[in-house]
């Protein structure tokens, strides 16, 4: 089988699966005791903070583990929210957001809170000054993903992040895709909280953080025991945790290097596509992209069907978001592109991993126009649009 | 040599299973797809119909089972149209609608059998009970009862093109429904059984009436109710609330019971009268589909259904013109509804059908 969709989850490495190992059973103390046993698991715990904080740019004491990345957005969005009600009731965010942030702030929206949803252009992005002109004096807090889950578009980031804190609006990114892949650092792009996901870059699932810059009034989550400062309740997961910190460490190691690479085998399969596929769009910006998305468009052809084929043939790919119970809607993103409705079903994402080889991307780009030109014989709006232009 | 694919339409029910255990056995690659029809927000009735939020997940635990894969599909857009949409307009324009039949014809024989084309199948196949046969003489596909006919499901399958029934496999339609759960038991299948419903699984409550309203914004407007001379005996809630051969729910005080006799769209109106007003020996149907030959010629002598539940009746049939056919009973039939199907059928062979006019 050959796996193009890292933006979905990826594997465990197998040195992070050899580092949680032993606190499966080994170390498996509870780390609020008191005994030696279980020092050895908060040690665990402080050096995977550590290691977290330092790759964000960030304080140990900032960084809170949580169950992943969609329970980091929602702790990020509603909590602040709850403790800045009195401030205001205004946010702000994109129309591209992960669901994680958009259905939060639709229920943020049934609680009275009001969302600006802003848009984006042709390529995913939005510019600073919307941000700026979106803002009231009721702004509480800004939401802007790092960067996007289906077409890669990298967000400006640095730049949001100037115009919060210079009209004292709290500014919070879900960088679950950017975390692994760029060179992330908070105080630098001036952000307050910052979720990420720990299954993303090689990490166990079930794991992620939020980053929570010191000083936030933001809210426990879960009432408890007292771990994670007070603020999220119940007994660590050493493992997970130890799995998530272990992974980010070895994932910013040689990142050049890396990166440079897998770009490459991205450049290389974009431009094979545009070269062996006719009536193709590649979604997203071609420069502010992570290095392992390729998203494609092909006019006249069903994204899902592809994808079946795809499967069926053994290539593993996504036509957008994995999150939506297996089935395959058109995609909220790629419609927010202004994509006619045709083109955002007819999507293709495939995203690049580590262990990719340009051979199987060669695979790749042998069947894809096979099973492309398939589906366009089998089209009636591509027989209309041949007999249009003969 | 590569297998043959076959997409099978799963609903994680019996029949479905089975189908896709019976073509696996026979060779094939067998492929599962669950439809789903649902908004997503608005989970109707968990368990009902063939499509009902469960049927992904025992589908899918099916598709395990046999070790094949399993794929859901989101066909949210085209149930909208061509079963929820047509059936609200059948009422508003004072019919009773099918939206099993239609359902079949443009869901499962439009947009399924193209996917499954698309990902290289050869056929779409169902649970359905019914058969589908070559007549090498005339090189058309037949479609017949299933072998039990108390479980037969052609009535909603009449009007399957050639091309459609060329590119459909209906494997449990050659055995008994017994024989289905015995094989289903066999190999383990979970045999919890789906209600066999007639029911419209988009309104769980069957209150096709309040379901219309909510969702639909144009005005039910309120209207009388006639006897046959044109006299107003009362006022009706708006005909959307109504069908022909309806009883129970008029409000109309009278001697002998009355029955919805007739819906006038144009003039708002219904006429009511006796039962023995209800039964007709004559029916028009349009929006034809003939299985066995492309047009019907001169008079032929079949039987009929007016609708699901009905016992075939005997009669004659004959185009009057060039997309009508009329339809003689030999005895008068209670209940002739605008809106049904019309399904013919000789013995064991689907001729054709439409859909009732008058």
């Amino acid at each position: 089988m050959i796996y193009f969709d890292h933006a979905a989850t990826t594997p465990v490495r197998s040195e992070v699966l050899e580092a949680m190992l032993p606190f499966f059973s080994e170390k498996f103390g509870n780390a609020s005791s008191v005994y030696k046993l279980a020092q050895v698991n908060k040690k665990a715990l402080d050096d995977a903070r550590a290691k977290v904080a330092t790759i964000l740019g960030a304080q140990p004491n900032e960084i809170y583990f949580t169950s992943g990345g969609t329970e980091a957005n929602n702790w990020a969005l509603k909590g602040m929210a709850e403790a800045l009600r009195k401030q205001g009731n205004h946010l702000i965010t994109t129309k591209i957001e992960h669901h994680a942030v958009l259905r939060t702030c639709q229920y943020l929206e049934k609680q009275g809170f009001e969302v600006t949803y802003l848009d984006v252009d042709e390529n995913g992005l939005i510019t600073p000054e919307q941000v700026e002109k979106a803002l009231k004096k009721e702004t509480i807090l800004i939401s802007i993903m790092y960067a996007n889950n289906e077409i890669g578009t990298i967000m400006p980031v640095a730049e949001i992040g100037k115009i919060a804190r210079t009209h004292g609006v709290i500014f919070h990114t879900d960088a679950v895709q950017a975390v692994g892949q760029l060179p992330i650092d908070v105080n630098r792009d001036q952000i307050d909280l910052l979720s990420l996901s720990g299954h993303k870059f090689y990490g166990p699932k079930g794991t992620g953080a939020l980053y929570v810059r010191r000083g936030l009034p933001l809210p426990s989550l879960l009432h408890g025991g007292g771990q994670e400062r007070g603020r999220r309740g119940g007994t660590e997961n050493v493992p997970g945790i130890v799995g998530l910190a272990t992974a980010l460490e070895l994932a910013y190691q040689d990142l050049d290097i890396k990166t440079a690479k897998i770009q490459a085998l991205r450049d290389y399969m974009i431009d094979g596509i545009y070269q062996r596929i006719p009536h193709c769009r590649l979604n997203g910006d071609r420069t502010q992209r992570l290095p392992n998305n390729v998203n494609f468009s092909f006019a006249f052809v069903e994204g899902e069907s592809l994808l079946l084929l795809l499967d069926l043939e053994g290539i593993a790919a996504s036509s957008g978001s994995a999150c939506t119970s297996g089935s395959l809607d058109p995609s909220h993103v790629l419609l927010a592109l202004g994509l006619p409705h045709e083109l955002a079903h007819g999507s293709l994402r495939l995203t690049l991993g580590e262990n990719n080889t340009r051979e199987e991307v060669d695979l790749l780009l042998e069947k894809l126009p096979l099973f492309v030109q398939r589906m366009r014989d089998m089209s009636p709006l591509y027989e209309d649009y041949l007999k249009q232009n003969s | 040599m590569t297998k043959t694919k076959v997409v099978v339409g799963m609903s994680g029910g019996v029949d479905s299973s089975v189908a896709a255990y019976l073509l696996q056995k026979e060779g094939y690659e067998v492929i599962g797809i669950t439809m789903q029809i649902w908004p997503e927000d608005a989970p109707p009735d968990e368990t009902g119909g063939c499509c009902g939020l469960t049927a992904v997940d025992d589908a899918r635990h099916v598709c395990q089972l046999l070790g094949i894969p399993h794929y859901t599909i989101n066909f949210r857009e085209e149930f909208q149209r061509h079963v929820i949409d047509y059936f609200i307009a059948e009422y508003q324009a004072g019919r009773t609608p099918n939206p099993c039949i239609a359902c079949n014809r443009y869901v499962k024989w439009e947009s399924l059998l193209h996917k499954a084309l698309q990902i290289g199948a050869e056929y779409i196949a169902t649970g359905h009970y019914a058969r589908i046969t070559k007549d090498e003489a005339t090189d058309r596909y037949l479609l017949k009862r299933a072998v039990t006919s108390v479980k037969d499901q052609t009535y909603a399958l009449y009007n399957l093109t050639q091309y459609q029934l060329a590119h459909t496999l209906m494997p449990v339609g050659h055995y008994p429904k017994e024989e289905v759960r015995r094989i289903a038991e066999e190999i383990g299948l979970p045999v919890a059984a789906k209600p066999d419903s007639q029911e419209i699984c988009f309104i769980p409550d069957h209150d096709y009436g309040r379901y219309i309203e909510e969702h639909t914004t144009d005005p039910i407007r309120p209207g009388n109710f006639l006897d046959q001379a044109g006299r107003i005996l009362g006022q009706h809630k708006g005909i959307i609330h109504y069908t022909v051969g309806q009883r129970k729910g008029l409000g109309i005080a009278a001697e002998k019971p009355l029955y919805v006799l007739e819906i006038r769209p144009e003039t708002n109106e219904i006429i009511l009268g006796e039962r023995t007003a209800l039964l007709k020996d004559q029916v028009w149907a349009d929006r034809l589909n003939f299985i066995p030959f492309a047009r019907l010629e001169g008079s032929k002598r079949v039987t009929a259904k007016i609708r699901y539940n009905h016992q075939p009746a005997p009669c004659s049939i004959e185009m009057v013109d060039e997309s009508t056919v009329l339809c003689t009973f030999d005895e008068p039939q209670r209940a002739i509804t605008p809106g049904q199907a019309l399904v013919f059928y000789d013995d064991e062979l689907v001729v054709g059908g439409g859909t009732i006019i008058k």
